[in-house]
């Protein structure tokens, strides 16, 4: 880092704009995450709120995929990883003792960058997780369960004649929405999407955009992306993150018509990133 | 590109191409040289072996009586079992031969016939009894030198291979005597020889007398013994992995650990041996010579492997199936269950498969533990006293007599087929799980 570069970036010390919502889904306040003795993320509140759609945007390696995954303790598994701060779904503390980290991944779904799907059928890669966590009855539920998430994901008139088929064997972008389906399918609160379209072609991506839109009238969205387009397509809200500090959060439009801080300008002009 | 540069690479193609060519021959003659060397070992092996599968029977006049059995014709089964059967080939023999009249080559000529065929006659007169007081002419088993020299279909007028004719290389190679051979010639001139396909070899244990010794005992016992290898180290060695590679923290004990289990991969089988005769033998008593025994030696030996390669599968799962199952909000465990590890079984499979044939084959650590023993029942159960394939091979090696030799080489035949049965139920296992993606 340049002398101006880190006196810039010691000079960030309170995120521009308003971090809390009305209507909170999710909270985070004051969250600093480590790896090892390396901070990941310094000192970030922000809230997620119902019926909406947050962006995160930032340069590569600016701490979004850490953040995102703080909120439903995906973190767990990574030893040197320490979170500290507190963040809250509906008023509840993720990191008390009291919130169980298998019952907040069912509240909290996750789909990843690159699809993912399970070694199994497509009809089974949705019907893994109500079945894990006893959703359906009977077989006649879960079948409507994976009918209807499917339906929901937009994927369900593509695979309907081969629901046996291997989910490995679709293409990337209806992986991507067969990961979805998977994530709706136990019906979360809130869904978190890390870079979900990056390894899609731009159709597939306008597919998924479109679904993340039509999907925000039921959960709460918080979506990471390295696509100013993409943010400003689907979030409401973005929030601009930089060396792992939140610089500045606002309405989507705002942000991008008409930054506050400067490095959220640079970044929006394409000075840098 | 310039017409210099154009120039330039084309100087160095031919050498490229020349370098090619030169690697693509040596692997060629590499492969070339062990599929040779492979067909060779294999075709000895079994022009050697063949024979153990046949056996040589003489044709011989017997009569069965009181006279000659020393019991009557109605008594119970286990009396007639004890009756005097080498008495009435005996002297079968002596009528055929009626000139022979001295004890010794009296003792020459019984020799002819194996010292088993009393028991196969016992059977067939218990089967029979209605033939109780007549004379019947039936097939006995031959003597494995008889059998040797009728099955190759030697010459029997040639010299015999000592003293004067020890450098003739046509002359026989054979324990028989000059006048055994006499009597030899005159069956075969009667067309009293017949040369069967015989099952004695995969129905009998061992035995002093080649023509009747067989590989059952061994193999049964190998089978009992790799069961419980496999038993014990394949349920041992996939949960050792799984705690390993998906649960336990990285520090310096799952290092010390991890070290320790390589090294135990290299350490000698002998070393094994020694502990499971002291640990299991002296120390708990185990019986000697038993499969158990030499299952759980042999368990300690092939643990290091599968867990290596259970290890190494589990490492080839990709990360982001646990994530999207973890994300989902499976436990830990139903990561594993549900999708680590049934992506991982077809290479612990074969980590398994190349364990257990490791120790099909293991020789070392059994003599430790005296399953070198010479074994003519088949054992009933794991803890009965067997022997193994290669223990048997090992012994049979060591016999002098021919027909030890060639079933030396049927032993060995037996345990490259049991091989190659493992190699493919791995296959067959593997293909089965491959198909759930
Ligand atoms: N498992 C990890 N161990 C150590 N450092 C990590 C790990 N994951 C991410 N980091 C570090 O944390 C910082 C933020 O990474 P990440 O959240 O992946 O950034 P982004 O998603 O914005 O590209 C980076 O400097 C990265 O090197
Ligand atoms: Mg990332």
């Amino acid at each position: 880092m340049s002398d101006a570069a880190k006196e810039a970036f010691d000079a960030l010390t309170e995120t521009v704009g308003r971090v809390t919502v009305d209507d909170p889904k999710m909270q985070a306040e004051n969250v600093d995450v480590f790896y090892a003795e390396k901070q990941a993320i310094y000192d970030v509140t922000l809230d997620v709120a119902k019926n909406e759609v947050v962006a995160m945007i930032g340069p590569s390696g600016c701490g979004k995929s850490t953040f995102l995954r703080c909120l439903n303790r995906m973190n767990d598994t990574i030893p040197s990883c320490k979170v500290s701060g507190n963040i809250t779904l509906e008023g509840e503390s993720l990191y008390s003792s009291a919130m169980d980290p298998v019952m907040l991944r069912a509240r909290v779904g996750m789909v990843f960058q690159k699809p993912n799907p399970f070694a199994k059928s497509i009809y089974d890669n949705v019907a893994y997780g109500p079945k894990i966590h006893g959703l359906a009855n009977n077989r006649a539920e879960l079948d409507d369960i994976v009918e209807s998430s499917l339906h929901r994901a937009g994927l369900f008139d593509e695979v309907k004649d081969r629901l046996n088929a291997p989910g490995t064997s679709l293409s990337g972008g209806q992986q991507q929405r067969l990961c979805i389906a998977r994530t709706i399918a136990v019906s979360p609160e809130v869904i978190l999407m890390d870079e979900p379209c990056s390894a899609l072609d731009p159709i597939a991506t306008a597919r998924i955009e479109e679904l993340i839109d039509e999907l925000r009238e039921n959960y709460a969205i918080a979506i990471v992306t390295h696509s100013m387009q993409q943010a400003a397509r689907v979030s409401q809200r973005t929030a601009y993150f930089h060396l792992g500090k939140l610089v500045e959060v606002g309405e989507t439009k705002t942000i991008f018509t008409n930054p506050s801080h400067e490095l959220t300008e640079n970044y929006i002009t394409g000075r840098f990133g | 590109m310039s017409d210099e540069t154009t120039q330039r690479v084309r100087a160095t193609l031919k050498k490229r191409y020349l370098k090619e060519k030169l690697f693509r021959g040596f692997g060629i003659t590499a492969i070339a040289a062990s599929l040779g060397f492979l067909v060779i070992l294999l075709g000895s092996i079994i022009y050697k072996g063949m024979p153990a599968f046949q056996a040589t029977y003489l044709k011989v006049d017997i009569t069965l009586n009181e006279d000659t059995l020393g019991v009557g014709g109605t008594v119970s089964d286990a009396e007639m079992q004890g009756a005097n059967f080498s008495g009435a080939i005996k002297s079968a023999m002596r009528d055929r031969f009626p000139d022979v009249k001295k004890r010794k080559a009296k003792k020459n000529l019984y020799a002819l016939v194996s010292s088993g065929a009393e028991y196969a006659l016992a059977e067939y007169m218990i089967n029979n009894r209605e033939q109780f007081g007549q004379t019947v002419s039936l097939w006995l088993l031959a003597d494995d030198e008889a059998d040797a020299l009728i099955k190759r279909n030697k010459d029997l007028s040639k010299p015999i291979r000592r003293g004067e004719f020890k450098n003739d290389s046509s002359a026989l190679v054979t324990r028989l005597n000059k006048d055994q051979l006499g009597w030899l010639q005159s069956f075969k001139d009667a067309g009293d020889t017949d040369v069967r396909i015989s099952s004695t070899f995969f129905t009998n244990g061992n035995s002093r007398e080649p023509e009747q010794a067989g590989i059952r005992a061994a193999l049964v016992g190998s089978a009992y013994t790799l069961l419980i290898t496999f038993a014990l180290s394949f349920p041992i060695a996939v949960a050792a992995a799984i705690y390993l590679e998906e649960f336990a923290p990285q520090n310096r004990w799952t290092d010390l650990v991890e070290v320790n289990i390589n090294n135990l991969a290299a350490v000698p089988s002998i070393v094994f041996g020694l502990l499971g005769l002291a640990v299991f033998i002296n120390y708990l008593q185990l019986p000697r010579s038993a499969p158990v025994v030499g299952g759980v030696v042999l368990s300690l030996m092939t643990l290091p492997t599968i867990i290596i390669s259970s290890r190494a599968a589990l490492k080839a799962v990709p990360p982001s199936i646990r994530e999207a199952a973890r994300g989902l909000g499976a436990s830990p465990v139903q990561v594993v269950t549900h999708h680590v590890l049934p992506l991982a079984m077809p290479g612990i499979l074969t980590g398994t498969i190349i364990g257990l044939a490791q120790a099909l084959g293991e020789t070392a650590p059994l003599l430790m533990i005296g399953m070198v023993a010479f074994i003519v029942d088949i054992p009933g159960s794991v803890t009965d006293p067997s022997t193994v394939l290669p223990v048997q091979v090992f012994l049979w090696a060591d016999a002098p007599e021919r027909a030890f030799t060639e079933r030396t080489s049927a032993a060995i035949m037996v345990l490259l087929a049991f091989l190659i049965v493992m190699n493919l139920a791995a296959v067959l296992l593997r293909k089965k799980f491959e198909r759930r993606w």
